[in-house]
């Protein structure tokens, strides 16, 4: 019995790179949305709430409950279940709105 | 012919749009198949991206086979596939045809709109997950059994090492055996419904016995895995700090009230969790697509016999018609492009064959409803809210505040508290949460699945300096 999604599906994935989450380096494989390579990295959350404060992470896993938001590269907002990671992407944590963080 | 229209624009790739747009384009339609997603498969036949090199990506699967066939009839036909494309709406323009309006990019961001124009539409944007709240639903490492099986099948990976399965509907019972079978632990699954509410449909079992056959296998599956299944059982409070490490699972009544006393906690490190799926049909009700509601309370499109909606031109095929699976949608999005192809003058085929489609249809329809009514939410569920537990994820609203805009402030309907609270307001327009707000608000209507923007719009994006058209059918086709 496989005991990793990866063998299950027999995966010999492209070569690994590295990105960064909050400044630190955490390994992606190509392909990957920038929720799986936080989920891979052992990550839940990378989102705090306006209100609360509270964590934040995936959800419904489709692009439409909009709780992975997160910051790449410096632009807010973006769906973390969609968006697909790229060597060096900066990861960062989104508080709030996130409007902080962006250009504008 | 008219330059740069389409015959037919299909939205969604999943196995109705494909079915769909394969169809169409063997029948000598020139078709443009829209999906956000950058792949075709939609929900079911989710693969894992290319840059994972998966050597198996049936081993997540069923009937890959049929995929496979799928996928080929589209490449022969004359089939545009326009990936990344995020639609936001369906437009009528002024010479009858359809503008189909899209943002691109992963998550519909990479600047410039554009617009698809086409004399038909076929809607198959299928469906999302129902969603029904209860205290730590919020946690980190509680997700959409759907979502967790999204995650597994696109990016081959899991939300913990021993995770729950919890809610309503057979799609546990598929995401259970699929986590169990990448490596995750699955003590249990925990459904609401008890299955021998199909007892109540023979007709509906007698005349599908393809789909009992799925549910030995599913059940096999469980047995294999040493997966325990609860019925008429709720978790009904996740807890933890960081993330989930505890759920209390309680015994339901009939009427899906939690049996006082009766909670029992399973330890786990993710809760994956769903109470059914629910049809996406904003695109549909924005043009004045008629609907009705399902035996489990959602709205779907209301459908004719050739699938159309009740706006004419506009057809309809797979969940936005009511959930029922990939294999109805696949039976669908055939008679739909038939009907589309015969419409626009073109030979939409044998007879026989739409007679066939037709009544395989009708039989797997009534499983559908069969199906909708056994694991259609009980009124009860809202007694394992508490006061503080938040309803709408987006705005953080509570229960507590919910009741209080309905019994102090006379909210009487979902309406009028997501003005007093703003439930449902936020990002996702409602989608988390439009199931409970209308259960607190007790106006036993299924949530209004109104939003003039299907997918959120920069304000860029909206004001941009004009659509401009996408991709022409090329005219060396023609
Ligand atoms: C998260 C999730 C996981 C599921 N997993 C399974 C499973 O493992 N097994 C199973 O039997 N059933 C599963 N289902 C049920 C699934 O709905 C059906 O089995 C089947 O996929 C339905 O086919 P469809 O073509 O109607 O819709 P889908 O397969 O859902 O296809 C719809 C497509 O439309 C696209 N779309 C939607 N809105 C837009 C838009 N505005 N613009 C552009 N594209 C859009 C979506 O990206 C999607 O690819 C799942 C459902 C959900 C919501
Ligand atoms: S997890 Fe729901 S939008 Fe990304």
């Amino acid at each position: 019995m496989a005991r990793t999604p990866g063998e299950l599906a027999g995966a010999r994935p492209g070569p690994a790179f590295e990105i960064t989450v909050d400044g630190r380096a955490v390994s992606a494989l190509p392909g990957q949305t920038v929720a799986a390579a936080l989920w891979a990295a052992g990550v839940l959350t990378w989102r705090t709430t306006r209100g609360g404060g509270r964590p934040r992470g995936v959800f419904c896993g489709i692009g439409q409950c909009f709780d992975c938001l997160v910051t790449v590269n410096g632009v807010a907002n973006r769906r973390a279940c969609l968006v697909a990671v790229g060597p060096g992407d900066e990861v960062r944590t989104q508080e709030g709105e996130g409007r902080g963080e962006l250009a504008v | 012919m008219v330059t740069g229209v389409f015959d037919l624009v299909v939205v969604g790739a999943g196995p109705a749009g494909l079915a769909g747009a394969g169809t169409a384009g063997e029948l000598g339609l020139r078709v443009a198949l829209l999906d956000m997603a950058e792949h075709v498969g939609g929900q079911f036949y989710r693969q894992p991206a290319a840059g994972l090199g998966a050597a198996r990506p049936e081993a997540l699967h069923h009937d890959w086979d049929a995929f496979v066939a799928l996928r080929k009839r589209l490449a022969a036909g004359r089939v545009e596939h326009l990936g990344r494309h995020h639609v936001w709406a369906v437009e009528r323009g002024a010479d009858g045809d359809w503008a189909v309006h899209a943002v691109v990019g992963d998550d519909g961001g990479d600047g410039r709109p554009v617009r698809v124009r086409a004399r038909a539409v076929l809607l198959a944007a299928g469906a999302y997950e129902r969603q029904l709240p209860f205290p730590g639903w919020t946690l980190p490492g509680v997700v959409g059994a759907g979502g967790a099986q999204a995650m597994l099948k696109g990016g081959l990976v899991l939300p913990g090492k021993r995770v729950v399965v919890a809610g309503s509907g057979p799609l546990l019972l598929a995401v259970a055996s699929s986590l169990a079978s990448a490596g995750a632990e699955v003590p249990a699954v925990i459904e609401a419904s008890g299955y021998l509410g199909y007892a109540r449909h023979p007709r509906a079992l007698a005349v599908n016995p393809r789909k009992l056959a799925e549910g030995l296998t599913h059940g096999a599956a469980l047995l294999r895995h040493r997966i325990a299944l609860r019925t008429r059982s709720a978790v009904t409070e996740a807890h933890g700090s960081e993330r989930v490490e505890a759920v209390t699972v309680s015994r339901l009544d009939a009427r899906w009230r939690p049996v006082p006393g009766s909670g029992r906690r399973i330890a786990c490190d993710a809760l994956a969790v769903g109470h059914g799926l629910v049809p996406g049909i904003e695109l549909g009700t924005t043009l004045g697509c008629g609907t009705r509601t399902t035996a489990d309370n959602t709205l779907a499109l209301h459908l004719g016999s050739g699938q159309e909606t009740s706006v004419r031109g506009v057809w309809g095929a797979g969940e936005v018609g009511g959930v029922a699976g990939a294999q109805l949608a696949c039976i669908e999005g055939e008679l739909a492009a038939r009907s589309i192809a015969a419409r626009l003058g073109r030979d939409p085929g044998p007879e026989g064959r739409v007679r066939q489609l037709s009544s395989r249809r009708t039989r797997l329809r009534t499983f559908a409803e069969a199906m909708a009514a056994t694991h259609a939410p009980g009124p009860g569920w809202t007694g394992w809210l508490c006061d503080d537990t938040e309803v709408c994820r987006c705005e953080e609203v509570t229960a507590g505040r919910v009741r209080e805009a309905v019994a102090d402030q006379g909210a009487r309907d979902a309406r009028t508290v997501k003005l007093f609270t703003r439930a449902g307001m936020g990002w996702c327009q409602g989608r988390m949460c439009g199931a409970a707000v209308s259960c607190l608000a007790g106006d036993g209507q299924p949530p209004a699945q109104r939003r003039p923007l299907a997918v959120p719009l920069t304000l860029g994006a909206l004001a941009g300096q004009g659509p401009e058209d996408a991709s022409e059918p090329s005219q060396s086709q023609t």
